[in-house]
């Protein structure tokens, strides 16, 4: 059965952004700006569809539609959505203010959208294919900057790496278990004797899926394309993919291969003990923000997966709740590091925020409320997004690995609490930043206001997240 | 009304603390003193109904702390003897309030310190209504922290924060000594209610710990709290300093109210202390060496605030060898009579202090009398009163203090009688250097000062007038209750006399000579003040020339300060120098800063890593890839 009204919000997307590629090559002069809106519309339409998407299987059991998959799609379109907001300016005055970036955002996150309702094997990889081939061709965006372009190329090297390494396994995973289904894999890896060939098969896609969720050892991307590529495009790496990868992981890991879990808990074990590690201590030494960006994102990763790897309802729901606050402190301070522009140069390092706290009161505040939520301290959102995945690692015994979570969240806060430091404590060297257009103030202050009073209202997300997760599980 | 007497003043504090600044400085004064005066008058009236009508009862507010069988319950406890002190401390606050309206006027931030005065007096006021030892010690800890604050009120100043510092810790010392006291009243009585505590005195008699009588051991701890409170020799230091305080404070806190907490203490722990003849005795010789000592310092001090220091000092020893010798009646007499002269006499000597543009040494004042005449007759009936000069206040009270003394017919009431005979020569002695070295002969101010010697303001002098007429009626109208023929039922058993404890009945029967001698060496006191400073100004340093060593040993308060400097401070600040330096910095600090440098290593490390190289990268994916093979085909199984 085709049942293709399912993948509505998917074909409205796909078709809308064919229709805005035509529409932004036709007029004659740059059509950066109404093709953006134009996205961003058709991102929020994809938005409501999805919130009135049924459920069900579509395509032949290719396509998968619930509430897990409703949870993920929601936060990929918002962080899309607001990613490109923060592009808006920034490419403008970089001269990147090209029709096609919002476009090749626009079928990222189509890829991201695919990637989460996939039911199959064969779906999955052309989900992320069409996510992976967009993201090259814009981390490399800023073409004519040898560091964006060296970015875009190294991002691509090892991205096909990683496709290599995930159709291997597939194939593997297809020859030993004879089907490329979740649904049907689910019950051919039932049995008490599963294949060698299926492990090393479920070993390949992980490693596939954990190089773009970038979690170590297959993070080694990060820095240098964090670094290199544009910022408004660092933001988006950050964010939606992020969350579409964790989902995707999460999706094939708990279905299909669920009852191996035995198996895959050792190695989400140790990617999120290394990354919580790695994340803590490299973040350390780093002066430019966005590669300090770069591990911090890496230790996010990790306690995220610290409750994958607890492998039970309540770590799920800690990962999902952890997934939606990192989106939104990320979009917060990449909206603020976009709006690092001194005489119209763009700046990287931390030491360029020294005297914000002075200079621009209000961004110093919404910043600090970024790092002090990064860094785990309540009230704010990020301390409960740790509060749920520790609190999953404890209940199920995972005390090492909640020891190595509390621990390097020590560490970590040192960088964060730094930057709150450098803004407030230190002076100035050269005058004020530039002012800041309206479409980063509203990122900055919606972002902050949701990260600062997250304590108010916890119940709407962590409902939210555990239906999805019920969905996912049952 | 009972709760109007303690919570009016809180209002005022709370009002001028939070709001100070909103209400300006004269609203927040004159709210303070509104309150007092409201909290005045419901103390008063409490006092007439209780004390008066023979009324007593305990009004419940809240019950605060309920943790496994330790219930502690906040409740006013309205007797005779708290009545007395809740309408002393109200009467005497107000009017203390009132005179700092002018006394305070041109100071920079007046509602801190209304704020703090009235915290004060309700702190005060909480310590005497207590229903239970910990509520009192609550009050107790309440009025050593505004007593803090006042004293280091002018905190620029290095002395004012130095003796503020010195009170507060010489407090903690005796205040440890409270809570050990507490702690075993508790585990001997199963109870800290007064009630509880009171009822189970005749099972409690046999009980013993670490094979000392318990009651013997709480009496001592708790006389040993009150020795911190009170300024009684040992923990006397901090109270001469604290006159850095503004004068207003010395006289409500450090002379007519927060010192006598200890003597208070005394008396409503007397059906304990009652069967507690060793710690009777302890109190009896520590109050009367006190009040010698305390009064020899006194003849030579320069300072006409530490002389009236030191004379407080020396009074408190009355009241608490009155106390040991089982009279605690005599004891809260005197504290009553001593509250409205010794107030009178703070309070006139910061009227000359303000006269003379700040000056506080006697040697640099004198001949003023003519210009400050209301000041001047203010000093005469509070050192009249001091002195026990008959018919003035003191005369009853201290000679009742002396009498029962005398009457005591022990070893220690008869030392206790002696030197009570001594300090009361030299207290009429130095209160009398003092009136003629400020107010007499020629003038040692600079002409400057002179010409602006000046009378207080009459917001000043009104309250001087009201506790001078306290200072002259006090004594005979109160003496029948406190102490005379109606004191059984004035005081309705808030204080207890043991069966075996005749003092005060005995008292009234002493031979002839024994009432009249204080007034006779309070008389020649003033005759050799009068002799060696009026008529001979020669003589005294003739005298401190030919005893130097003497003049120097009292010119130092017998070396405390040294002592102490040399067995406590300086060796207490040596070990927290080694501490600070070996034990904080290398050890405690230590582990951090290793554990800092240890991330930074790690970081650099993690960096190393991170090559840039695409084929490094993708080394790393496969060792990775290789890793997590390995770990599932062969560690796992």
């Amino acid at each position: 059965m085709l049942n293709w009204t399912l993948a509505l919000p998917e074909i409205v997307l796909g078709v809308s952004g064919l229709f805005i590629l035509l529409g932004g090559v036709i007029p004659k002069k740059e059509s950066f700006f109404p093709v953006s809106m134009a996205v961003i519309g058709a991102l929020i339409l994809a938005a409501v569809l999805v919130l009135g998407q049924g459920e069900g299987t579509a395509f032949l059991g290719q396509y998968v539609a619930d509430n897990f998959s409703r949870f993920a799609k929601v936060l990929i379109l918002l962080g899309a959505a607001l990613g490109l907001l923060l592009a808006l300016d920034f490419n403008e005055k970089a001269g990147l203010g090209r029709f096609e970036y919002p476009v090749l955002m626009l079928f990222a996150t189509l890829g991201m959208m695919v990637m989460v309702s996939a039911n199959d094997l064969m779906s999955l990889y052309i989900g992320l294919e069409l996510l992976s081939l967009s993201l090259y061709v814009i981390a490399a965006f800023d073409r004519d900057n040898p560091r964006s372009a060296e970015a875009g190329l190294k991002y691509f090297v090892l991205g096909a790496l990683a496709s290599g390494l995930l159709l291997y396994g597939a194939s593997l995973v297809y020859g030993f278990a004879g089907t490329t289904n979740f649904d049907r894999l689910a019950d051919a890896l039932s049995g008490d004797d599963v294949g060698t060939g299926v492990v090393v098969g479920l070993v390949f896609v992980l490693a596939g899926l954990a190089f773009k969720v970038s979690a170590v050892p297959f993070h080694m991307w990060t820095p240098d394309v964090y670094e290199g590529a544009p910022t408004p495009v660092t933001a988006f790496f950050a964010t939606a993919p992020k969350v579409a990868a964790i989902a995707l992981l999460m999706h094939v890991l708990i279905g299909p291969f669920g009852d191996l879990s035995a198996q895959w808990m050792q190695v989400i074990w140790v990617c999120s003990a290394g990354s919580m590690i790695l994340g803590a201590f490299a973040a350390i030494g780093q002066r430019n923000i966005k590669r300090l960006m770069a591990y911090s994102s890496i230790g996010h990763v990790g306690y995220a997966l610290m409750g994958l790897a607890v492998a039970n309802d309540t770590g799920y729901r800690g990962v999902l709740v952890y997934m939606a606050i990192y989106v939104v402190m990320n979009l917060g301070t990449f909206a603020v590091l976009i709006a690092m522009r001194r005489r119209g140069r763009a700046l990287e390092q931390v030491e360029d925020l020294a005297g914000l706290g002075k200079t621009d009161p209000a961004m110093a505040l919404w910043m600090a409320v970024f790092m002090f939520s990064m860094a785990g301290i309540p009230p704010l959102a990020g301390f409960f997004g740790k509060l749920y995945v520790f609190l999953a690692a404890v209940q199920g015994g995972f005390w090492t690995l909640a020891v190595i979570g509390i621990v390097t969240s020590v560490i970590a806060s040192y960088y964060y609490l730094r930057i709150v430091k450098v803004m407030y404590f230190d002076a100035a060297p050269d005058g004020a930043l530039d002012a800041r257009p309206a479409s980063l103030t509203v990122v900055m202050a919606s972002t902050g206001l949701l990260t600062l009073l997250f304590f108010l209202f916890p119940a709407a997300l962590i409902g939210a997240a555990q239906v999805a997760v019920a969905s996912l599980a049952g | 009304m009972y709760v109007g007497a303690i919570f009016f003043p809180l209002l005022g504090a709370c009002l001028a603390g939070f709001f100070g600044r909103w209400l300006g400085d004269r609203a927040s004064m004159w709210v303070t003193v509104a309150c007092m005066a409201l909290a005045a008058a419901c103390g008063l009236g409490a006092f007439v109904e209780v004390a008066l009508n023979g009324l007593p009862g305990v009004v419940p507010i809240v019950t605060f702390i309920d943790v496994g069988g330790f219930e502690v319950s906040w409740a006013l406890r309205y007797d005779t003897l708290s009545v007395v002190m809740v309408a002393m401390v109200t009467f005497i606050s107000t009017l203390i309030h009132i005179y700092s309206v002018g006394y305070m006027s041109h100071d920079a931030t007046v509602p801190r310190f209304f704020a703090y005065l009235s915290l004060f007096t309700f702190m005060m006021l909480m310590l005497v209504t207590a229903d239970n030892l910990v509520q009192l010690f609550f009050g107790w800890e309440g009025v050593g922290l505004a007593s803090y604050l006042l004293i280091g009120y002018w905190y620029e100043k290095e002395s004012a924060n130095r003796a503020a510092m010195k009170a507060f810790i010489v407090n903690r010392v005796g205040d440890l000594f409270f809570m050990l006291g507490l702690a075993l009243t508790f585990w001997t009585f199963q109870s800290v209610e007064f009630a509880a505590i009171f009822a189970g005195v005749e099972a409690a008699r046999g009980v013993t710990f670490l094979g000392m009588p318990a009651l013997e051991v709480i009496g001592v701890l708790l006389f040993l709290g009150a020795c911190g409170k009170s300024a009684q020799l040992g923990l006397h230091t901090w109270l001469p300093d604290a006159m850095e305080g503004p004068t207003p404070v010395s006289a409500l806190i450090h002379a007519a109210t927060m010192v006598t907490a200890g003597v208070f203490l005394m008396a409503r722990m007397s059906p304990v202390m009652e069967y507690a003849p060793l710690a009777l005795a302890i109190v009896t010789v520590v109050g009367a060496t006190t009040a010698f000592v305390a009064a020899t310092i006194g003849c030579v001090q320069n300072d006409i605030k530490r002389v009236i220091a030191y004379s407080t000092m020396s009074q408190l020893g009355y009241m608490f060898f009155a106390a040991g010798v089982g009279v605690y009646q005599a004891a809260i007499f005197h504290l009553f009579t001593h509250a409205f002269f010794k107030a009178l006499l703070f309070l006139g000597a910061g009227s000359v202090i303000h006269a003379m543009s700040d000056e506080q040494d006697i040697r640099r004042m004198g001949g003023i009398w003519r210009k400050i005449p209301i000041t001047y007759a203010m000093m005469w009936i509070g050192s009249l009163a001091l002195a026990g000069v008959p018919f003035f206040a003191g005369y009853y009270s201290k000679d009742m203090v002396l009498e029962v003394a005398y009457a005591a017919h022990s070893g220690v009431g008869s030392y206790a009688f002696l030197m009570g005979l001594l300090a009361a020569f030299l207290t009429a002695f130095y209160s009398w250097r003092l009136i003629i070295l400020t107010f007499h002969g020629a003038p040692r101010a600079d002409h400057h000062v002179m010409e602006h010697v000046h009378e207080s303001p009459p917001v000043m002098l009104i309250p001087l007038l009201v506790l001078a007429a306290g200072a002259v009626v006090t004594g005979f109208l109160f003496y029948p209750l406190f102490v005379g023929a109606q004191q059984e039922p004035f005081w309705n058993g808030a204080i207890y006399t043991a069966a075996h404890n005749h003092v005060l009945h005995d008292a009234h029967e002493v031979p002839a000579w024994v009432p009249l001698a204080p007034t006779v060496v309070g008389l020649a006191g003033i005759a050799l003040a009068y002799a060696l400073y009026m008529f001979a100004p020669g003589i005294p340093g003739q005298l401190a020339a030919r005893f130097d060593g003497l003049y120097r040993f009292l010119l130092n308060k017998w070396y405390f300060d040294e002592l102490y400097d040399a067995i406590f401070v300086r060796p207490a600040q040596y070990l927290a120098r080694a501490f600070w330096k070996t034990g904080d910095a290398r050890l405690i600090d230590g582990v951090p800063n290793g554990a800092a440098d240890l991330a930074v290593q790690a970081a650099r490390g993690a960096v190393r890593i991170q090559t840039g190289r695409v084929a490094n990268y993708a080394f790393a994916m496969i060792i990775g890839l290789v890793l997590f093979v390995s770990l599932l085909l062969y560690g796992a199984r």
